[in-house]
């Protein structure tokens, strides 16, 4: 018997140390399949966020740099105009990528950075302890919004895929999700997409994926997935935003 | 003729991958992995068909599919 599935090159052996049914794991073991897929392991240098993702270094079997809480983009940036052969991806969570760091994400999309950025939106802060995100959906109850996320003073939750995608630097950018097979196949898909871009030198590329947080969500992991199909994709719809037309 | 092996040490019995398989064949097994998590298993390997939904679905990366 063939093996036909297993643990990919680009990751360590080393296992998660997220908690059990959290979707960083498939996140981290897509792009490393595509990493493989393209055989650019020994050129890529992923940049790390703050969050509970901020192992990384530790999961990826390539070159890692850990940046400032929100600041990926703009390491991103310097070691991508250092190097410009090499492969630069940053993964960063909702409360890194959508809060600190909304200078950084928006003024490096701006720019058409050649780089790609890996979105976690699971609406909410997991490593702090499930306080309210500015993804988190109205109504939502986090530690910091005990009654629900009110929008009069606690504003909307921020579309990020659907706000870049309106600038011009960008050349790729998508949201998926990944409670199901199905889904996650997608994912693969435009994360592959989004390397690609990157690859062919068409500028900035983005995958937003949502993910579920069990532990401070309050539920079950299969409960949060069924919460993140009923509430989360009505509100951030899948799809891509943006595709430069040569990428397909 | 196909089968999965299940890495019982990486398995934090998350069972996502109970619903992802069409056969329902994973179950959660009643001892404790060196974790303490309750490990799934399979059962009745004779009807896996190789589909890797579970492996794909697996956070944990502690699924491999042989075909």
């Amino acid at each position: 018997m063939k093996k036909v599935f297993g643990s990919p090159k680009s990751l360590t052996k080393v296992p998660f140390t997220y908690c059990p049914g959290c979707h960083h794991g498939i996140a981290h073991r897509l792009i490393a399949e595509v990493l493989d897929e393209f055989g650019v392991r020994e050129k890529t240098v992923g940049v790390c966020p703050v969050g509970c993702s901020v192992f990384a270094y530790v999961f990826f079997d390539c070159d890692m740099i850990c940046a400032a809480h929100g600041r990926a983009p703009a390491v991103a940036t310097g070691m991508k105009r250092a190097k410009p052969d090499s492969i630069i991806f940053t993964y960063q969570g909702d409360g890194d990528l959508a809060s600190i760091g909304t200078a950084e994400i928006v003024h490096t999309a701006n720019r058409g950075e050649n780089i790609t950025v890996i979105f976690i939106n699971n609406a909410i802060y997991g490593m702090t302890g499930g306080q309210m995100a500015p993804t988190t959906l109205i109504g939502q109850v986090t530690q910091t919004s005990p009654y629900g996320r009110d929008p009069k003073t606690m504003g909307y939750p921020i579309k990020v895929a659907e706000m870049l995608s309106t600038l011009k630097g960008v050349a790729y950018i998508s949201r998926v999700a990944l409670s199901k097979p199905a889904y996650i196949l997608k994912a693969k898909k435009a994360i592959r997409k989004a390397f690609q871009s990157q690859i062919e030198g068409k500028g900035f590329s983005l995958v937003e994926i949502l993910s579920t947080c069990p532990t401070n969500w309050g539920l079950s992991p299969i409960e949060a997935n069924k919460w993140l199909e009923e509430n989360m994709i009505p509100y951030y719809p899948l799809g891509e935003f943006k595709t430069p037309e040569e990428v397909s | 003729m196909a089968k999965i092996v299940i890495d019982e040490e990486r398995c934090k019995g998350c069972e996502l991958c109970i619903p992802a398989c069409p056969k329902n064949i994973i179950v959660m097994s009643e001892y404790f992995n060196k974790k303490g998590y309750h490990p799934v298993k399979q059962i009745k390997p004779e009807e896996c068909t190789g589909c890797a939904f579970c492996a794909i679905t697996c956070p944990d990366v502690a699924i491999e599919v042989f075909k």
